[in-house]
């Protein structure tokens, strides 16, 4: 059976997101240079992955279809990212 | 025949259950819903065959006469987005898919009875925004909203139209996710995965790619839509952006739509020709693996469509080599009917016309697929009508092709007549004729340099736009017969029983129409998929 989870660990999830919105729309007006990507994509993954694990339940559940369901959903992903990579870092002309 | 009408008329079936508007729009029978889907997006295919016509109609002589360069490009960027999302997209999961997935498996509904009623509103929603959208104005985007041109230089419904793809695009998600969870939960007794016909295999792997790609293209069609209206600068270089992301990401989902289009129809013909060969399909395993095969490797094959847009030559050689991969599994599937049919007793029946004609347009439509994962030949003929020619091979020359197959194998099983099987031999050959007409020439135009998406053309290239646009009356025709003798077959049509055809699958197994719940009790199952060795040799109905 799944766990039933208490709405005030949804609104604290909730607000930590909001938090975290603050923080990429705060550090988008400082100059990190290289690294204002990075941060920015930093805070989106620790984001994505407090809605996964507590809106969409992952962090309670055991049935292995819906942790493999999980996984190709990554594993699709990373074909989006990594194939696509394989033309930004070998243009000759970028 | 008369005690066996008294019957049918007195037993209830999903179609007598209840009556009113109410009951059909309130429905969550997945017979029902299906029937919503047939009526809507046959709605929508002559909406985007009529624009088919006026562009059919401009291009017979080469300067622009009927309609000047703005109103063809509205044209054909209408024709594009309502076949492809509002048709081909839909049409058989949700149609041949929702009625069949369930009876199928053995089952009384789908999973989720009421999401899949929700997907059909998403889709009416969505088609009613595309409707708007044509009847104001339309789009002129073609049908893949290229950036910058959608986000920075066309003053037509851009968003609008977007708006309403994206709506549409979670019709089909949820159809996916609810076809997933119905074949992996439940299947009857004894109808494990070694047993399930092909059909489902298909739409199982078509499920998948729903499910996985959709939301990449609702997530850039979203981008486009904001860059539009706020100028974001994700993809719009003179903001920042990047107008190859655009193309990476549209066709990360919009060329495994290409097998969202064609897997299905891949299902139904592997239903079709051992039924009408009476033998079990060659190769089981393999044809049902080569669905999850085009699924995968269907997602790392995008880039062939930028092979010229200016991506990396070292990338696009990664992408060149999946293309040609991606060919193996649908040619295992191809070889394998064929060797389903090698010895076959052969019943040349409307729905395997239909199928055979899959065959051999699908392969024509595979092949000159190659042409365009070879990198030196793609450069040749990209924009061109090769294209053309190539991707309604596979799209109508496949997909609407097996879909007609599908529809006539089952319509006797979704409305309990048959239909006059002399005029469906004579449709099928008159669809065939008139495709081959239709898109034969423009695969020698696109050759010889006829660029596509213009209305004008320089003259030496006419006789082969005459031919072309000859052809697509005769295909047009070819079209309009179904409409019209599956009409009259359900008033005057013989009725079917439950068997016609003497087919394998469980859905036979229950009465035509079926009962609301599809079966009396459930069925158990013991026994292999295509078991023609075991069933008579002859087909009960035979025009």
């Amino acid at each position: 059976m799944e766990k039933v989870i208490s709405a005030k660990l949804y609104f604290t999830v909730w607000a930590i997101l909001m938090c975290l919105t603050a923080a990429t729309a705060a550090l988008s007006y400082v100059n990190m240079g290289a690294l204002s990507p990075v941060v920015a994509l930093l805070i989106a993954t620790v984001k994505g992955s407090l809605v996964v694990l507590f809106f969409m339940h992952a962090k309670y559940i055991d049935v292995k279809t819906t942790v493999l369901v999980i996984v190709a959903g990554f594993f699709w992903l990373s074909i989006l990212l990594l194939m696509t990579m394989t033309d930004y870092i070998t243009r000759a002309w970028s | 025949m008369a005690t066996a009408s008294a019957i049918t008329a007195e037993r209830e079936h999903y179609l007598n259950a209840d009556y009113g508007f109410r009951s059909w729009l309130l429905t969550t029978d997945h017979k029902r819903i299906a029937l919503l889907y047939l009526i809507t997006i046959t709605f929508f295919f002559f909406v985007g065959g009529f624009f088919a016509l006026l562009i059919r109609l401009e291009l017979l002589t080469p300067q622009g006469d009927l309609v000047q360069a703005d109103t063809y490009n509205k044209l054909f960027s209408m024709h594009g987005q309502v076949m492809i999302f509002f048709f081909l997209l839909p049409a058989v999961p949700a149609v041949l898919g929702n009625f069949l997935v369930p009876m199928m498996i053995g089952a009384k509904d789908l999973a989720f009875p009421r999401i899949n009623l929700l997907s059909w509103y998403l889709f009416i929603i969505g088609g009613g925004l595309m409707l708007y959208t044509m009847l104001t104005g339309g789009v002129d985007t073609g049908w893949t909203f290229y950036v910058p041109l959608s986000t920075a230089y066309l003053g037509t419904h851009v968003v609008l139209a977007a708006v309403s793809i994206f709506i549409a695009g979670f019709s089909s998600i949820l159809t996916g996710l609810n076809f997933i969870v119905t074949i992996h939960r439940m299947r009857a007794p004894g109808m494990t995965w070694g047993r399930m016909p092909l059909f489902l295999w298909s739409n199982y792997a078509t499920s998948i790619i729903q499910v996985l790609g959709t939301p990449v293209l609702a997530i850039t069609l979203a981008l486009v839509g904001l860059e539009r209206m706020f100028h974001l600068g994700v993809f719009n270089p003179q903001l920042g952006g990047d107008p190859l992301l655009f193309q990476h990401l549209f066709w990360f989902y919009s060329h495994p739509a290409v097998y969202i289009m064609i897997l299905p129809g891949m299902g139904v013909v592997s239903e079709i020709i051992p039924c009408f060969s009476r033998k079990r399909v060659f190769g089981y395993e393999f044809v049902a693996l080569a669905s999850i095969g085009i699924a995968v490797l269907g997602f790392l094959v995008w880039a062939h469509h930028m092979f010229v847009a200016g991506i990396s030559v070292y990338s696009a050689m990664v992408f060149s080599f999946f293309s040609y991969l991606v060919a193996v599994p649908s040619a295992i599937k191809v070889f394998n009917w064929t060797a389903t049919m090698y010895k076959g007793k052969i019943y040349y029946s409307t729905p395997m016309l239909y199928a055979m004609g899959f065959i051999g347009l699908f392969t024509m439509g595979g092949m000159t697929g190659l042409f365009l994962a070879s990198l030196g030949v793609d450069v040749h003929v990209t924009d061109t009508y090769f294209i053309v020619a190539h991707f309604h091979y596979i799209m109508v020359g496949g997909m609407v092709m097996a879909y007609l197959a599908g529809m006539h194998f089952w319509w006797p099983k979704i409305t309990g007549r048959m239909y006059p099987e002399s005029w469906g031999k004579l449709a099928a050959m008159t669809i065939f004729i008139g495709f081959n007409l239709t898109f034969f020439p423009q695969f020698i135009l696109g050759w010889t340099g006829m660029p596509r998406r213009y209305h004008a053309y320089t003259p030496e290239f006419q006789v082969l736009n005459v031919l072309s646009t000859a052809g697509s009356t005769v295909l047009a025709v070819g079209y309009l017969l179904p409409m019209v003798y599956f009409l009259w077959s359900l008033r005057y049509g013989k009725e079917a029983g439950d068997n016609p055809w003497g087919a394998a699958g469980l859905e036979w197994k229950t009465a035509s129409p079926p009962p609301t719940y599809n079966f009396e009790e459930t069925p158990v199952v013991t026994w292999e998929a295509y078991n023609y060795d075991d069933l008579p040799k002859e087909v009960p109905v035979v025009g």
